[in-house]
């Protein structure tokens, strides 16, 4: 099952950031090592992008291919909300950080298995999403449940486990009087 | 995103000269509004909540995603309550304080009510009757399926008599009432089109129903009537909309037989006299009886509008019977947020006399996104939850008639009060004998169709756990008679000459049918007899 960046800016159309995620995708600079200085007052994108894509690769189910492209371009497109993006931009720093602590390295190089571990050690599984708690609910709500909304929001996610129309996606008009999920991305 | 709530607005000073001031911005205030204003009234509507302009998405994710608070911020200190009777009663659930009041997460379900709950005490023994017909009221039905642009069929054949087809074709059946329709054919039972304030085809220059399933509480394509429509067009004719202004007590004049002036408080502190020629209460069936007891004068020191006592008894709701489980096949649930078959076959059925009406559910059984947001785990354990979670869900609703009882009543709660410091409202609620035995019975026609279709039932909601559906009635009733009765027959208050009251809290009985369609029909009857008394 293959994302694409086309199903991460449904997802954001779907939340009323039109266009957002296209503009900031022309816009995006791809991560490079050097530009990763670690500085919490400017955190570099990069960081952000490559630890919520390490992030992805934990919540999503493994047959996922296209993480990288899906999960850019929704990161890209959420974080134009100044608020939500600047906590969503601490959140996954914060992430990296403990990880860089507790290992020794960027969450992004760690192994997908002590990714998975990292975040329940967290808390991230049982913590209560709250924007702006402690750090277990911080991730919580900007790391796994910003990923989580926008892969099963999307209609290729819903589709996965049995809906190609997702609360929250604008489709279901097209779809409720049929007897199978649909196979293709007409929604 | 910005916030929807703020004091954008400054001017909250009162409107010199006002023929009509309107307390109160949802269905009932805003079509009143509107009808006055277009006839060249000088109109004020004062209302309490905010205007939630900005992006309706913002509602959309807070529903989806927890943790982000309620979706349209009910629930804080301007809106405390007491609930005293055997049954809890949820009331900030079921109500939404802002332009568009409890419209903006309605349902949007609109049947008529049938001609036997206008007279449900000549015809049964029980109850009240109205002062009017259904044939009184029926234009006014005709009239308000046209302003708040009705999708449905002439296929119901146990709906009460009309003459004309609806403005909008109605939603055709899901994929899951197909699956009904089968068992139901077998049983008997006729399934037909549920009138729908949502548009199958662009109207009234909104978008037509897209499909992102969360119609309760927000529809962010519009597609959803709310009462915002006619306040935007209640500002076109002229019409001032004050938001963030919460109306405090009705002043009346010295003889005690008309109001003088709506005074309120606005968020800088300052309490505000707004004069008009005639005053329209219309902030639901809780916050009219507040008003008019919060209205205490010498004069009339059990509230306004209150010599008959009555004010705040006979609360009644609509309960809720329910029952689903899993099927063998997939049911195709939660691609929209609202139903497309009920039926009315056993609403008039005299034992039980309660009206009851039966639903077939769209969104049975769990939304795959939501139960993700809410796991603990992810991954492929997650994944495997989710799609063992999700496909074989069915389920039927009903809602059942509650019939006026002196014993559920809404006052005042004075030893709490609000931010304000006004006491708050007491809601005295319990579900009676009666009204079990109507559950019991919807209880017992579900299970029938369950069992015919095979469902391996998982959960009953009756008579021992059933719930309110939110509709406020029968507070301030109407009747021809002052000594037992609020209102008159055209929604005027029996000691006010011009004092008016729109919404549920007339209705007398409150049949088994989701009120707003009446609750429009009543307004645009009221209007026209303000119009009347226009010079």
């Amino acid at each position: 099952m293959r994302l694409t960046r086309r199903d991460a800016i449904a997802v954001l159309a779907g939340l009323g950031i039109v266009g957002g995620g296209a503009v900031a995708i022309d816009r995006f600079d791809p991560p490079t090592a050097e530009s990763d200085d670690g500085d919490r007052d400017d955190i570099p994108q990069a960081v952000v992008v490559s630890t919520m894509v390490a992030a992805g690769e934990v919540v999503y189910p493994s047959e996922t291919e296209g993480i990288r492209e899906f999960v850019e371009a929704y990161v890209l497109g959420r974080t134009r909300d100044e608020e939500r993006g600047a906590q969503l931009r601490a959140a996954a720093a914060e992430l990296d950080a403990v990880a860089r602590d507790w290992h020794g390295e960027p969450f992004s190089d760690l192994p997908r298995d002590e990714r998975d571990s990292l975040l329940r050690e967290l808390g991230a599984d049982t913590a209560d999403p709250v924007a702006d708690g402690t750090l277990s609910e911080r991730i919580r709500f900007h790391v796994v449940n910003e990923l989580l909304y926008a892969f099963y929001a999307s209609p290729t996610g819903g589709r996965l486990v049995g809906i190609e129309n997702p609360i929250g996606y604008p489709g279901g008009t097209e779809s409720y009087q049929r007897a199978t999920t649909a196979e293709t991305e007409d929604g | 995103m910005m916030s929807t709530s703020n004091h954008a607005q400054t001017d909250r000073t009162p409107v010199s000269d006002a023929d009509v001031c309107i307390v109160g911005a949802g269905p009932a205030g805003a079509i009143v509004a509107q009808r006055l204003a277009a006839s060249g009234a000088s109109v004020v509507v004062l209302e309490a909540g905010p205007r939630f302009d900005g992006d309706r998405r913002e509602q959309l994710e807070r529903h989806v995603r927890p943790g982000l608070g309620t979706p349209w911020e009910m629930g804080g200190p301007r809106d405390e309550f007491t609930s005293s009777g055997e049954s809890f009663y949820p009331l900030n659930a079921g109500r939404v304080k802002g332009v568009g009041g409890t419209t903006l997460h309605w349902q949007g379900m609109v049947m008529r009510l049938h001609e036997r709950d206008f007279e449900l005490d000549s015809r049964h023994g029980v109850g009240a009757d109205w002062p009017i017909s259904y044939t009184d009221l029926k234009p006014y039905y005709a009239a308000a399926e046209r302003e708040l642009g009705v999708a449905g069929a002439v296929d119901n054949p146990y709906a009460p008599p009309r003459d004309e087809a609806y403005p909008l074709p109605a939603f055709p059946p899901s994929y899951s009432d197909s699956l009904f329709a089968e068992a139901c054919e077998r049983l008997e039972i006729d399934m037909h089109s549920v009138p729908s304030a949502r548009n199958s085809e662009p109207f009234d220059g909104r978008s037509p129903c897209v499909g992102y399933g969360t119609c309760k509480p927000v529809c962010p394509s519009g597609a959803k009537y709310t009462a915002e429509s006619h306040v935007e067009k209640a500002e076109s004719a002229g019409a001032r909309v004050v938001d963030h202004a919460r109306v405090r007590r009705l002043e009346h004049d010295e003889s005690g037989t008309s109001v003088v002036a709506a005074v309120y408080t606005t968020p800088d502190g300052e309490t505000h006299r707004q004069t008009a020629d005639e005053y329209v209460l219309a902030c639901g069936g809780v916050e009219n009886v507040r008003l008019l007891l919060l209205s205490a004068s010498d004069q009339y020191p059990d509230g306004l509008a209150n010599s008959s006592g009555v004010v705040g008894q006979y609360f009644m709701e609509h309960l809720f019977a329910g029952m689903g489980g899993r099927l063998d096949r997939p049911t195709r649930q939660n691609h929209v947020g609202f139903n497309t078959s009920e039926t009315h076959q056993f609403y008039d059925d005299s034992e039980p006399v309660n009206g009851l009406k039966l639903e077939f559910l769209n969104y049975a059984g769990p939304s795959p996104v939501v139960d993700a947001l809410h796991a603990e785990t992810w991954g492929d354990e997650l994944r495997t939850q989710l799609a063992d979670a999700y496909g074989t869900h069915i389920a039927m609703g009903a809602l059942v008639e509650q019939l006026p009882r002196a014993d559920n009543y809404v006052t005042l709660d004075t030893e709490t009060t609000d931010d304000l410091g006004d006491p708050v409202p007491e809601v005295h609620w319990s579900v009676d004998d009666q009204t079990r035995a109507a559950l019991a019975r919807a209880n017992e026609i579900q299970a029938s169709v369950m069992d015919e279709l095979g469902v391996d039932v998982e959960w009953t909601v009756g008579p021992d756990n059933t719930g309110p559906a939110f509709h406020h009635m029968g507070t301030t009733r109407m009747g021809t008679d002052p000594e037992t009765s609020v209102v008159d027959g055209e929604c005027r208050s029996h000691d006010l000459q011009n004092l008016w009251i729109a919404g549920s809290s007339v209705f007398p009985t409150g049949g088994a049918m989701n009120p707003t369609l009446t609750i429009a029909a009543l307004s645009l009857r009221l209007a026209e007899s303000i119009q009347g008394r226009m010079p």
